[in-house]
Formats: structure tokens, sequence, C-alpha cells
């Protein structure tokens, strides 16, 4: 018999019962709709122990390797410890290590925690400030390449954090940190196929984390990237990516410029254009390829639909929008 | 025991080869994609897999009511029988295009085309 361990407390699963059943019996309000294993409103996440297989099926991969499940079809043999989402939404501590002004608008931020932070680059972190304001920046470090966490932070008119940080964050500073969260990150185990990246502004940071992880994952299969910017000097990380493109041959870099300024006409080594655009008129068939799409939320949604009519699956095209508040996941306070 | 209809074509596997194929249908028909549109496309998607899997003859827990609610909203806007032929015509093309056999579509087609009056809410 298993033990269902939840909110501090173990419940023995009944014969034939699901985990979400024994947790009701146990009068624990847990979200549902369908208890049938589509609709996902009831997804929980493992501590500990082993998950039936059909209580991960059509949750994306990212999703299973992060442990989470649905307890509606979640019949286990052996026992498990469970938690809700938000309960592994904790804040530990970070300290600056860098603030570097990448343009005039956008800036690199490093950071060290406390205790080694188990993340996959393109995720994204709550960074919170002494005062309580939180704000979502995705990170461009890999793990395995950089022993900082990077973060790429735009300054956006009014922007209470981004300026902030942008003018007077200073290194040996202390920041809350909470995460990783998101699913918008390379998923080894298919080092053929075809990767398109397309990101604008800052969104580049998840992007550049992503390209850099599969890259040294062995990804053999083509890498396109396309970085979109209204003006030539928002194409930040030009040296850096060019490098890459010359060290990596199946890696292709392309910088785009869609302000119809003089500069962006004389700027010959970009294409014109929104990087979403030039990236889906070159690439017209996306079946069998995966998609990564970060940045400016409506850019992000017109090119999953775009990406979606040329082929690419649905749970292919992963996205990382930037809402302009926290409305990607807000910890609990 | 014969195999369930859910069973023969190939359970939740089965949801999930066709629900991409079948969406891109409908968001692709002009005289269809009005009603399909929308900014949360995964949503949208988890969507298309309960009805696929009820088209299916998989587990569900739709009654007649909920397909009402859900689609008054489609109904006031203008909904009505040929559009549920044309989204009917692409469920049929999707399962034709996968080789599902003909007797399993035809089932399904007629679970399918029993929704009718609850989803144009009459």
């Amino acid at each position: 018999m298993a033990d269902i361990s939840f909110a501090g407390e173990s419940h023995a699963l009944g014969a034939d019962e699901t985990v979400l059943e024994c947790l009701e019996r146990a009068n624990h309000e847990i979200p549902f709709s369908c208890r049938n294993g589509i609709c996902l409103t009831c997804m929980m996440r493992v501590r500990t122990g082993i998950l039936p297989e059909a209580s991960q099926a059509g949750l994306r991969d990212g999703q299973q390797q992060q442990g989470y499940f649905l307890p509606c079809v979640c019949r286990p043999e052996a026992d498990l410890e469970i938690e809700a989402p938000a309960d592994a939404e904790l804040f530990g501590r970070a300290m600056v290590s860098e603030v570097t002004r990448l343009t005039a608008s956008i800036c690199r931020l490093r950071l060290r925690t406390a205790t080694p932070l188990f993340y996959h680059a393109g995720q994204f972190v709550n960074l919170r400030r002494g005062d309580g304001l939180v704000r979502s920046y995705s990170l461009a470090s890999v793990p395995r390449l950089d022993d900082s966490l990077e973060l790429h932070i735009k300054r956006l008119g009014g922007g209470r954090m981004s300026n902030w940080i942008y003018d007077d964050l200073t290194v040996g500073e202390p920041l809350d940190i909470q995460g990783p969260n998101g699913d918008c990150y390379y998923i080894g185990g298919q080092p053929d196929r075809p990767l398109l990246l397309i990101g604008n502004g800052s969104g580049l940071a998840p992007l550049y984390g992503i390209l850099r992880d599969a890259l040294a994952d062995g990804h053999v299969g083509p890498i396109h990237l396309y970085h979109g910017s209204r003006m030539a000097k928002g194409l930040y990380y030009r040296d850096e990516l060019q490098a890459l493109a010359q060290a990596n041959g199946n890696f292709h870099y392309t910088p785009c410029l869609s302000g119809d300024s003089d500069e962006a006409q004389l700027e010959r080594a970009a294409k014109p254009g929104r990087a979403e655009a030039v990236a889906l008129a070159e690439h017209p068939d996306l079946s069998g390829w995966g998609v990564y799409l970060c940045g400016y939320p409506p850019m992000v949604q017109t090119a999953k639909k775009q990406a979606f009519l040329a082929g690419a699956g649905l749970q292919d095209i992963l996205a990382d929008s930037f809402e302009l508040r926290d409305l990607r996941r807000l910890p609990r306070e | 025991m014969s195999e369930s209809l859910f069973q023969r074509i190939g359970g939740a596997a089965a949801v999930e080869a066709a629900v991409d194929l079948f969406y891109r249908k409908v968001l692709t028909d002009p005289d269809v994609m009005f009603f399909f549109d929308t900014t949360d496309m995964d949503e949208q998607r988890a969507k298309q897999k309960s009805f696929l899997t009820m088209a299916f003859g998989g587990p569900h827990e739709f009654t007649g009511q909920d397909l009402r609610t859900a689609h008054a909203q489609l109904v006031a806007d203008g909904l009505n029988d040929s559009h549920f032929d044309k989204v009917a015509g692409h469920l049929q093309a999707t399962l034709q295009e996968l080789e599902v056999d003909e007797d399993a579509i035809a089932e399904v087609m007629a679970i399918a085309g029993a929704t009718r009056d609850d989803v144009l809410n009459r």
C-alpha cells in the first residue's frame, strides 16, 4: 500500500484510488477539471518517489523532467512525496557579482547564489528587491559553462526594477532569488533536429543560453538564431554570436533590423525586417523542427501561430513571453 | 469482449497525433478560423484534445449542458450549421490522413455529429 505525503501529512492510498481522490478524501482542496489527465488543471510536482508513466503522459518533456504529474490519473505503486506547484517557489539569497551595460538600455547582471541553483539555460528566475518588488528575468547562462547566473535587464520607461538595476545596483549587493521556472529550454535526445531560435531585444538572453547549451550538449542539427531590433545598437552580443557561428558549422546567426531609419538601411550586415518575418520567410517548412520564441509578447504570439501553421508541432514550440509585469508566474509572498 | 472504439483507434496516442493536424486545418480555413483564433494556443489545444478524446469514444466528463455553455458565445457570434459541417469535415480529413479505418471514422463522425444540437444551442 502506497503512502502519499503532502503538506506535512501522510495518507494511505486506497485500492484503485488516484492521488487526487486520496487528497480529496483527506479534505485537501486541489483544483481540478477533467479528472482524465487531459486539462492539466490539477498538475502537481513530485518531491520523492517514482511516478507511474501514465501520470505524466501529455506533459511537455520539460515538465516531465521537472517532476510534474497529473494526480487525477496517478495510481502509484510505492510511496510518493508531492507538493503543489506553488510550494516550490521559495526565495533564496544571491549576490551581485557583475553589472555591465551592453547597450544604452540593456545591461548584463551576473549573480552568485548561496546554494547552487539547478536550472536549465532559458528558464527564468524571479528577483526580489529589499522592498518586496519582484520581477522575472530569463537565464542566459549555462550551468555547465558558467559559474554565475547571467541575466539581461532591459530598462523600461517607468520600470522600477529595471531602472534600479541599470542605474543603481552595484557589485556585492544582495538580492532574493526564486526559481528556476518555465519550460523554455533545450531538451536533449534529438541532436539531429533543426532548431529555430527567434528573439527580439533582451529576448536574446534565454536564446543565448539555449544556443550554448545545445552546442555544449553536442547538438549537430542546424541551429538558426534570428535576433531582431529596431536599431543597430540594440543588436548586442554580435561579436560573441559571430564567433560562435565561426566555431560551429551548424550554427547560423542572422541579425535583423526592423527600423526604417537611415542607420538601419546602412547596416548591410543585418537583414531588413522583423526577426520572425525574416526567419519564417527563410524557413517555410518547420515540420520536425524545435522552435524557441523569446521576447516581446505580440511577436511571440504571432510567431507561435505562424510556426505552427508552417508545420511545427505545438508541443515543439517553446516560448518565453516577456510580459511587462510578472504575469508569468508570480510566487507567493 | 471486443475492443472499444477508443482502443481500436489508438487511445491517447491517437488524440496526440490528431490534435495538431486538426487544429492546423481549422486555423487555416477562412470560414471557421475566427472561432478558433485565440491568444492562448496551448489552452485551445487542450480543449481540442478533450473534444477529440470524446469523439474517439474515450473517457470524458462532458455533458450536453457543458457543450451548450462552452459554445453559447460562439453561437451569439454567428456559429451555425455550415460551420459545424466544415469543422466536422476537417475532423474526417484528419482521420483519413492518419489512415484510421473507415468503420472507425464512421463511428467517430457519429459521436461528433450527435453533439450538433448542443453545440449550436438548439
